[in-house]
């Protein structure tokens, strides 16, 4: 069976113009770079990187909100790329996505019932009546109850109105939902809240997720498989166990030893990565990440490398990925007896409180 | 000079207000805290725990209508609280510089970044002339590790990234050899592997220039990697003051192991995270008791009656829970 999203070679390329009568082209911002990846059904891919490395440009594509300069990308093994119309919406219904900004993804004119039934009425499904109760349980699987549906956004806290984002985007039952950033504009307890709730959705409803996130250690607990993203490409693409425990790309290892651990014994033990990340108008020859990258050689500053496997389901784009030195991460010796002792009590009456 | 004092800073039960139309919000209600010289005091805590309106209160700047009606903060054991406005300017960005998240919109995108370094210069120390100040201001970027100083004096803000733009701000701040440096979520709005960078250049500027940290941050990773001393605050009052070490191997209030629980490890493989059920309460409408008590499972009536003090539960650790350390209080249940 082909997978529920197949994406291969997706470019978005910008044009640089100057002059304000006649407009020349001076340069090109390559944000998105020859990216393929697929998505199962069921399944939670995680799009990871720094700021600009394309990830959001990359999530927009799928949704064809922005159209892709190359590439295609099959859905249920149906090339989208070229659907117009109500073809494409009939598409869009299946494909949803959920926005970082829970702020400033709500219409605050709309009543939170209005903004979660909007989706519906758009794509003409049920009446007025079936909306409402649609609605109402939209609210309770989320979290809220279903006399929020008559309140604004603006009487909601970011939390609450992130539920509401999902409630929105689950309205018309598809089978992919897009989340760019969900929770990184959350505070941590209410991170926690609303990730789980993903997960219990995820495995109620048999969504797919493209998970787009910076943070890693959201990352390795939502994803079954991540794919590394740096200036526009796919560095690495793997199994989530197999990539943490075994990076093979020098970028995965910046990124993995950057996170800094909840454990004051460990402090300071790696040594960042230097430099910033290049502008994606002057795309570095060669391996894009070689300007920074401590393993450089002569051969990746003239050959760009390929996306190779190099274990089954584990891909990198690296010349010298199978001579690296160990990474050395060590992610042990976290909690303390006491402390887990404590967080198992914690849990514990939690349950007991809930039930 | 007396005694050498080992605190730099010493915060006695500070309060500040704000009267608003729907109710007075305690945003800092009756702190007390204290920085040790040379090292790095850690605060945490959820946006609303009134850790930002904490340092604007030691720099007096909190915006009105919100006032500091009591307490005490000394710096070297002088009250910064009875300072003249005149003496207080001395004080900032003198013996205590801040730093803050979006260095963006702490810069001014019309001026060069060395003309900006050379204003803040000037007002501490006037009468160096124009190629002395210039000279400083390169040093000071050097100091703060930018490659080619010379050539970034002449630039402008939005020409440098995220993390040059925080490195202009430590110059700026660190050029008048400043006591104490309040750096308020300075990695939160930059990428993980630049954060690293930054982390990295304040621990080295602390043991170069003996300076003492005030570090506020939501993110209890960024605490282990930086912090000697840890305050937890929700909801304007300290909830747990201990070592960094001591914190994470042996925390204490329900608070502090939700937030533990609530971030995803690295080192093991779960479910479900922890979380904390509910949301900060608004400042206008604490709760009674305990603020923590409706979103704590391990409540019980006199946590919603009383507000518990900060209390010691080992030396160095103190805790503002009555049912810490939470097992002893839970076996004591099960045996009556």
């Amino acid at each position: 069976m082909s997978p529920l999203l197949e994406v291969s070679g997706l470019a978005k390329h910008y044009p640089v113009k100057k002059g304000v009568v006649i407009q020349k082209q001076v340069g090109t911002v390559r944000a998105v770079d020859g990216v393929s990846f697929h998505v199962d059904r069921g399944e939670t891919l995680a799009l990871v990187g720094e700021s600009g490395c394309g990830k959001s440009t990359t999530a927009r594509l799928v949704l064809r909100l922005i159209e892709p300069s190359a590439g295609t990308i099959r859905f249920e093994g149906k090339d989208v790329t070229k659907v117009e119309g109500g073809a494409m919406r009939l598409l869009r219904r299946r494909m949803q996505i959920v926005f970082q900004d829970p702020y400033a993804s709500l219409n605050p004119r709309l009543t939170v019932g209005d903004a979660i039934a909007e989706p519906m009425v758009v794509h003409g499904i049920g009446n007025a009546e079936s909306r409402r109760a649609k609605v109402h349980e939209l609210l309770r699987l989320v979290g809220l109850a279903p006399f929020h549906a008559e309140r604004y956004p603006h009487e909601f806290s970011g939390g609450q109105r992130q539920r509401i984002g999902i409630a929105r985007a689950l309205s018309v039952e598809p089978d992919l939902v897009v989340c760019d950033e969900p929770v990184s504009a959350l505070d941590v307890s209410i991170q926690a809240q609303v990730v789980n709730l993903m997960k219990d959705l995820q495995a109620r409803l048999g969504l797919s997720y493209l998970f787009i996130a910076h943070d890693l250690a959201v990352v390795k607990h939502m994803a079954d498989r991540i794919a590394v993203m740096y200036l526009g490409a796919v560095m690495e693409i793997g199994g989530k166990n197999e990539l943490f425990a075994n990076p093979r790309h020098p970028y995965t290892r910046a990124l993995l030893a950057a996170i800094p651990h909840p454990d004051p014994a460990r402090r300071g033990r790696v040594t960042p990565l230097g430099g910033d990340v290049p502008s994606p108008m002057a795309v570095p020859p060669g391996c894009r990440f070689h300007t920074r990258c401590p393993f450089a050689q002569a051969r990746c500053k003239q050959e760009v490398p390929a996306l190779r496997e190099i274990a089954p389901g584990q891909k990198v784009a690296c010349h010298f990925a199978e001579t690296l030195p160990d990474p050395g991460l060590d992610y042990s010796g976290g909690l303390t007896e006491a402390a887990a002792k404590r967080l198992a009590l914690y849990d514990a009456a939690r349950r007991k409180a809930a039930a | 000079m007396g005694v050498m004092q080992p605190d730099l800073l010493r915060i006695e039960g500070l309060r500040t207000v704000f009267k608003t139309s729907s109710g007075l919000v305690r945003a800092v209600d009756g702190i007390d805290l204290s920085v040790p010289r040379g090292r790095t005091l850690g605060i945490v805590g959820e946006s609303g725990c009134g850790k930002s309106m904490l340092s604007l209160s030691i720099m007096r700047l909190v915006p009105p209508p919100g006032r500091t009606v009591e307490g005490r903060v000394l710096l070297e054991g002088r009250n910064l609280l009875e300072l003249s406005t005149a003496e207080m300017r001395q004080v900032r960005g003198g013996q205590i510089a801040m730093i803050f998240q979006e260095p963006m919109t702490s810069l001014n995108p019309v001026h060069s970044v060395g003309r900006q370094l050379i204003e803040a210069m000037q007002v501490h120390s006037p009468g160096l002339g124009a190629s002395a100040l210039k000279d400083k201001a390169i040093a000071a970027l050097k100091r703060v590790r930018i490659p080619s100083p010379e050539r970034r004096f002449e630039e402008y803000p939005h020409q440098l990234s995220g993390g040059m733009r925080q490195r202009v701000m430590i110059a700026m701040a660190l050029a008048c050899e400043p006591r104490l440096l309040i750096a308020d979520e300075p990695t939160t709005a930059l990428d993980v592997t630049v954060q690293a960078q930054i982390l990295d250049l304040l621990r080295e500027l602390q043991s170069e220039t003996g300076m003492s940290i005030i570090l506020i941050t939501h993110d209890l990773g960024v605490v282990a990697e930086m912090a000697d001393e840890v305050a937890v605050m929700y909801a304007g009052k300290v909830a747990e003051r201990a070592s960094a070490r001591a914190l994470f191997e042996d925390p204490q209030h329900p608070y502090t192991l939700g937030l533990l629980g609530s971030v995803p490890r690295l080192d093991e493989e779960r479910e479900r995270l922890l979380a904390i059920d509910g949301a900060v309460p608004p400042p206008f409408a604490f709760p009674e008791g305990c603020r923590f008590n409706p979103r704590c499972p391990f409540a019980i009536a006199p946590c919603r009656a009383e507000l518990p003090p900060l209390r010691e539960i080992t030396p160095g650790h103190q805790a503002a829970c009555i049912r810490a350390p939470v097992e002893n209080a839970l076996s004591l249940e099960s045996a009556a």
